[in-house]
């Protein structure tokens, strides 16, 4: 007897409960607090404000938790939360030749006003697992140092003074906001940047890695890496002046690419732009390489790779809409399935009379040329 | 309207009334272009895109108090997706909810049409994944949109004609393409192509919801809608050779469920509700078995 299925809500009840279950795990181990996970979980915390597009460290490290530490999950859940908050303006531009910066490289030159500065980097680390972190030893306080002082500048800047580096444009002002406006292909850069900036870090990493390997090869220079704190203003119209609202930490790449020019025209290089929130040097360089490469137009380039193709790029640059699609898989499709189901047997059924026919044809004619 | 702690916060039916406002906009437009797409700014869901995040963004922008909805997965009102966005509904615009259709003045669904005919009072809100009926044929929508502009769809024709060159049948089985009006060609989504006769001049209006690919389309009452074919290889729907294994209908619309692992298998109505009223109706089919135990074990959960 076929018993339809019913109870799907006591399911699912039930299904979630246990899902509470396992995050918290096992009870005899203390839960982990939204102030460890921004504390000491800061690069996933980073990841999820990057990508989620909002700024909230607890709310990030909260999401991390109630996601079991699933990033993309997390990330849902801040975009899901950040889409009911109300706009009530536009920041001023970031200034990020005036960041506070913790730390701060250049490839394309040993030295440079505001020297070069490591920060805390997992560069030059040796891959070797610590086991005396699981013994949970203290950490020895960080070696300080007074500040250099001076500027600055960004190395963008330093190249543009001799005419070397192709010129940024002001804009209008008029910045395009995908999140409230559908895309319209072909989007403008900054509409660009922005998917890139809440683009997966891993397609994103995966695309900007072809550009190295000769799909839309670029010849990228890091020109300059920096990442610290900015300031964030609004410009308040009763006001008549712009204030202060917090600050953030971001992390800016500037990639030097190949030059461009004509016989009018002098050699310039050109360049490639990545900024995300937080501490994030891996996605905002491949955001970097990806922005150049779908600038391709702009040089009289050729069109031969994935990473220059926008619609490509910024169709699935988004991981909660990768993976809500990816995984509505998952859903019943038996309806679907039943349709195609109906026509495979049908076909199958057609071809083996076709067959059937065929050799009671050639059965047929055989019998008759015996008789004659 | 009964406000849990959990979303006092959250406007009626979730959505903030500009959205509301955005989308209804944008349904207006694609009622009055039957068929055409319409881009809007889809919003961040609380559920995943591509589980109903247009549907359910259409269904907030047009729900009322007094409305009362149902919600259908692959015809059945219990599939756990269903289950979902019912319960959704409930608890952020405490609507009155149904599974009979000729209640609902609201229906969102996923790849069916109710067999029980609509009217002019109901509006059907379809869960799209793919608006773009060429989509496969040509990834760009830069393109695609031309082609609609210029009603080019000689290549959805060429797929046509080469399904029947290589296996003797169009081999669009769902989603199949549908011209509304005699103009724009059109995706009906995923519904089996046996449920698109019930869009041609269908009483009630039929609105499409696209979240991730953020298209809005509409299909007005009484509006023309033709399935694409040829003159020599007409459109026909799947037909089943045997009827309902519980309420005996037949010209709907069967699922297949495999009983065990030697051949054996039954066919059941999609659609949950058609065959439930049936049954109570006193319709019984080859295996509905005796009436009261039937009723139990519908009720019953599974073990």
């Amino acid at each position: 007897m076929y018993v339809a299925v019913k109870g799907g809500e006591k399911a699912i009840a039930n299904a979630h409960r246990l899902l509470a279950d396992k995050r918290r795990g096992a009870r005899s181990v203390p839960a982990m607090t939204v102030e460890q996970i921004v504390e000491q979980l800061a690069l996933a915390v980073d990841r999820v404000m990057a990508e989620g597009s909002l700024y909230d460290k607890e709310l990030a490290a909260l999401a991390i938790k109630q996601a079991r530490g699933d990033l993309i999950e997390a990330i849902f859940l801040v975009r899901a939360f950040r889409t009911t908050l109300p706009r009530f303006g536009h920041s001023e531009p970031l200034d990020t030749g005036e960041m506070h910066i913790r730390r701060r490289i250049s490839a394309t030159f040993k030295d440079l006003p505001g020297g070069q500065l490591l920060g805390p980097t997992f560069d030059y680390t040796h891959r070797l697992i610590d086991f005396a972190l699981a013994a949970e030893g203290e950490t020895p306080e960080p070696v300080r140092s007074a500040p250099r002082g001076g500027a600055a500048p960004r190395v963008t800047d330093l190249l543009n003074a001799e005419g070397l580096l192709e010129v940024d444009e002001d804009g209008d002002g008029n910045v395009g906001d995908l999140t409230r406006e559908p895309i319209d292909f072909p989007a403008g850069r900054d509409v660009r940047l922005q998917a890139l900036a809440r683009g997966d870090e891993g397609f994103l990493l995966a695309l900007g890695y072809s550009t190295q390997r000769g799909y839309a090869r670029t010849h990228p220079f890091a020109g300059e890496i920096r990442m610290g704190e900015v300031e964030v203003e609004l410009f308040v119209e009763e006001l008549g002046f712009a204030v202060t609202l917090g600050r953030l930490t971001v992390t800016e790449c500037q990639m030097i690419t190949q030059f461009t020019g004509s016989a009018k025209v002098p050699p310039q290089f050109s360049r490639g732009y990545g900024l995300t929130f937080g501490h994030s040097e891996r996605k905002s360089m491949a955001m970097a390489l990806v922005d150049r490469a779908l600038r391709f137009e702009e040089f009289g380039e050729e069109l031969t790779a994935p990473a220059q193709d926008q619609e490509f790029v910024l169709s699935h640059s988004d991981n909660v809409q990768a993976t809500g699609f990816t995984e509505h898989l998952k859903l019943p499709h038996y309806v679907d399935f039943q349709a195609e189901l109906e026509l495979i047997r049908r076909m199958r059924r057609e071809i083996a009379e076709r067959a059937e026919k065929a050799a009671n044809d050639a059965d047929e004619t055989r019998a008759e040329e015996a008789a004659e | 309207m009964t406000a849990t702690s959990e979303t006092w916060s959250y406007n009626f039916a979730y959505l903030d009334e500009q959205t509301k406002r955005m989308i209804r906009r944008a349904i207006l437009k694609a009622i009055a272009i039957p068929g055409y797409q319409v881009p809007f700014a889809s919003r961040e869901m609380p559920m995943p895109y591509g589980w109903g995040t247009g549907g359910v963004q259409v269904t907030a922008s047009i729900l009322g108090p007094d409305d009362v909805l149902k919600v259908i997965d692959q015809g059945s009102d219990d599939t756990t997706n269903a289950v979902a966005i019912r319960g959704f509904f409930e608890k952020t615009a405490g609507v009155a909810t149904t599974t009979a259709t000729e209640e609902a003045s609201v229906i969102q669904t996923r790849h069916r049409i109710p067999e029980t005919p609509l009217s002019e009072t109901q509006v059907l809100v379809y869960q799209v994944p793919i608006p773009e009926p060429m989509r496969y044929l040509e990834p760009r929508e830069a393109e695609t949109r031309k082609m609609h502009a210029l009603q080019e769809y000689g290549l959805m024709h060429v797929k046509l004609y080469e399904d029947i060159a290589r296996h003797g049948h169009i081999a669009t089985t769902y989603a199949y393409p549908v011209k509304v009006s005699g103009r724009y060609v059109m995706d009906p989504s995923p519904t089996p192509k046996f449920d698109n006769p019930k869009m041609d001049n269908s009483p009630a209006l039929q609105l499409f919801g696209a979240g991730r690919e953020k298209r809005i389309y509409a299909v007005p009452p009484f509006t023309q809608v033709t399935s694409l074919d040829f003159e020599d290889h007409p459109f026909a729907v799947q037909t089943f050779e045997e009827p309902c294994a519980l309420c005996a209908a037949e010209g709907v619309f069967l699922d297949e469920v495999v009983l065990d692992d030697r051949g054996g298998r039954m066919f059941v109505c999609s659609d949950t509700n058609h065959c439930e009223e049936r049954r109570a109706a006193g319709h019984r089919g080859r295996l509905s078995g005796d009436p009261t135990k039937t009723e139990d074990a519908s009720q019953g959960e599974r073990p």
